[in-house]
């Protein structure tokens, strides 16, 4: 485990893993000297194998736009599937992987609200609790590893409005999303609970995916469905209930002119791009609403072509954003 | 549903949920119902009803709650936390009943999967060199998995 070192996407190595994340555990010094813009990178499970196209696009707007994001190649699954079985076996499995994090003193930044949600969970009880935080760590002991904390967690979407901000977004925009028309979609664990997400955006008034939608030059539309659940977590036990909870978003979007409902995170894209068809069979409707996530739009913005931002994934193909925005 | 009969009713149940971590908050629960207009599971189906699930529970009705069905359909969507005026965090307290309900063996097969398939590859997901070929076409790095750590620390 000592020998591993955490690479860079281009494969340079990181600068805080020659082989001094031992050191780095007990450092303060050392983690508060990293560089605010720099996070190792955490897929979950669902990204590296489902959405490419997220990833991808992730991975070059945060390039484009100075964050430099490494990977860790023992980071695994973040452990919120096991909530509902037993909630202190999230806790450790989540406390694995910020434990690997804080060895590179590194902070953690997530594509996936469920992820970012359970990782920056496990943190806060840890680091509130320390009777939680020992039998944690007394678990984590027969895999060699320990966590002390605090280890940040953000999602994607935080990193790019608390680090990069929206001035600096619009200086690097090249090829304003002008004519554009789009629908974001937040997702619950992006917003709540807000003993989490304090500080960051309201539950209540949403604002921060809309407004990062309106600094490409696209046009950001409300619609009456905006804050709802799109089911995801009820899919696997009841596929209709989750289903007719998906439809209502899926129809008000189809019924604005957005060209596209815009997603944060794959648990909400396994119900409105993959069950989207389903949903619309079984409803009698005639439902073809594109879904996309953030990134790829940021990054068309930012001139990156949508060949490598991998719209060839996109299930409904977003065909009149790429024609307005390539031509 | 059955009438339940009064000497069917366990009075310690409420105290189990209490104990269990996020389960802390039901005897605060003052049943004013906006934990239900809130949820967007009830919305859609109605055997699904927050505050009806905690009133079951205060009530000492263990096995018609753990035995339900219907406990397994919250979406931990965090609605219900959000707007409850006595702080009771339903969807935590939603966690505890299914925790409680997995340890009387009352637990839905699909959830015991995903525990294997995270001892077996660390992840939900297999990653196998087909995976990997496409993340290469992609200019994506590989994935390698670490099953390892997830089966010493699930057992
Ligand atoms: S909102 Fe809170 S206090 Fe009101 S019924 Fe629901 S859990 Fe009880
Ligand atoms: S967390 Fe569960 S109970 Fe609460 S509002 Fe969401 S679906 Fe309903």
């Amino acid at each position: 485990m000592r020998s591993f070192k955490a690479l860079s996407w281009d494969g340079r190595p990181c600068p805080s893993s020659s082989g001094v994340g031992v050191l780095a555990r007990h450092s303060r010094e050392r983690k508060d000297k990293v560089d605010p813009m720099e996070a190792l990178l955490y897929l979950g499970c669902t990204v590296p194998v489902r959405n490419l196209n997220y990833e991808s696009s992730a991975r070059l707007t945060a390039r484009s736009l100075g964050i430099t994001l490494h990977d860790h190649e023992k980071f695994g699954c973040c452990g919120f599937p096991l909530k509902s079985l037993k909630a202190e076996d999230t806790l450790v499995v989540a406390a694995r992987n910020l434990a690997l994090a804080e060895n590179e003193g590194m902070e953690i930044c997530a594509l996936c609200n469920a992820c970012a949600g359970t990782l920056t969970e496990t943190a806060h009880v840890l680091d509130h609790h320390p009777d939680v935080k020992e039998r944690v760590n007394t678990r984590l002991a027969s895999v060699g590893l320990r966590y002390e904390g605090p280890v940040r967690v953000r999602h994607f979407m935080r990193l790019l409005w608390e680090e990069v901000g929206v001035e600096a977004i619009r200086e690097s925009i090249t090829r304003p999303l002008t004519d554009v028309v789009l629908a974001p979609h937040y997702g619950c664990h992006y917003l709540k609970p807000s003993e989490l997400t304090a500080g960051f955006d309201s539950p209540d008034v949403p604002k921060t995916l809309a407004e990062l939608i309106s600094v490409t030059g696209a046009e950001a539309v409300d619609y009456p469905s905006l804050k709802d659940c799109c089911g995801g977590g009820v899919l696997g036990m009841s596929e209709e209930v989750a289903n007719a909870m998906a439809r209502k978003k899926l129809e008000d979007v189809s019924r604005t002119r957005a060209h596209a409902l815009v997603l944060v995170c794959p648990f909400c894209n396994v119900m409105y791009e993959g069950q989207q068809k389903k949903i619309a069979k079984e409803a009698g409707l005639d439902l073809k609403v594109p879904v996309v996530y953030y990134p790829q739009v940021l990054g068309l913005a930012l001139g990156i072509s949508s060949k490598d931002l991998g719209f060839k994934l996109n299930r409904v193909k977003p065909k009149e954003l790429l024609d307005i925005v390539e031509g | 549903m059955s009438r339940t009969k009064l000497n069917d009713l366990d009075p310690d149940f409420k105290n189990r949920v209490a104990s269990q971590p996020g389960g802390e908050g039901i005897k605060a629960c003052f049943a004013c119902k906006a934990c239900t207009a809130a949820c967007p599971v009830e919305a859609v189906d109605k055997r699904y009803d927050p505050r009806k699930i905690i009133r079951m529970a205060l009530l000492g009705m263990k096995s018609e709650v753990l035995g339900s069905d219907f406990i397994w359909l919250c979406s931990s969507c965090y609605g219900c936390s959000e707007v409850c005026p006595q702080n009771v965090r339903f969807t935590e307290v939603m966690f505890a009943i299914k925790n409680l309900a997995v340890a009387e063996a009352c637990v839905p097969p699909g959830l015991t999967v995903q525990k294997e398939l995270l001892k077996r590859h660390g992840r939900l997901y297999e990653v196998t060199e087909f995976e990997n070929d496409k993340r290469a076409k992609q200019g994506l790095p590989p994935i390698t998995e670490h099953p390892e750590d997830y089966a010493a620390l699930l057992g």
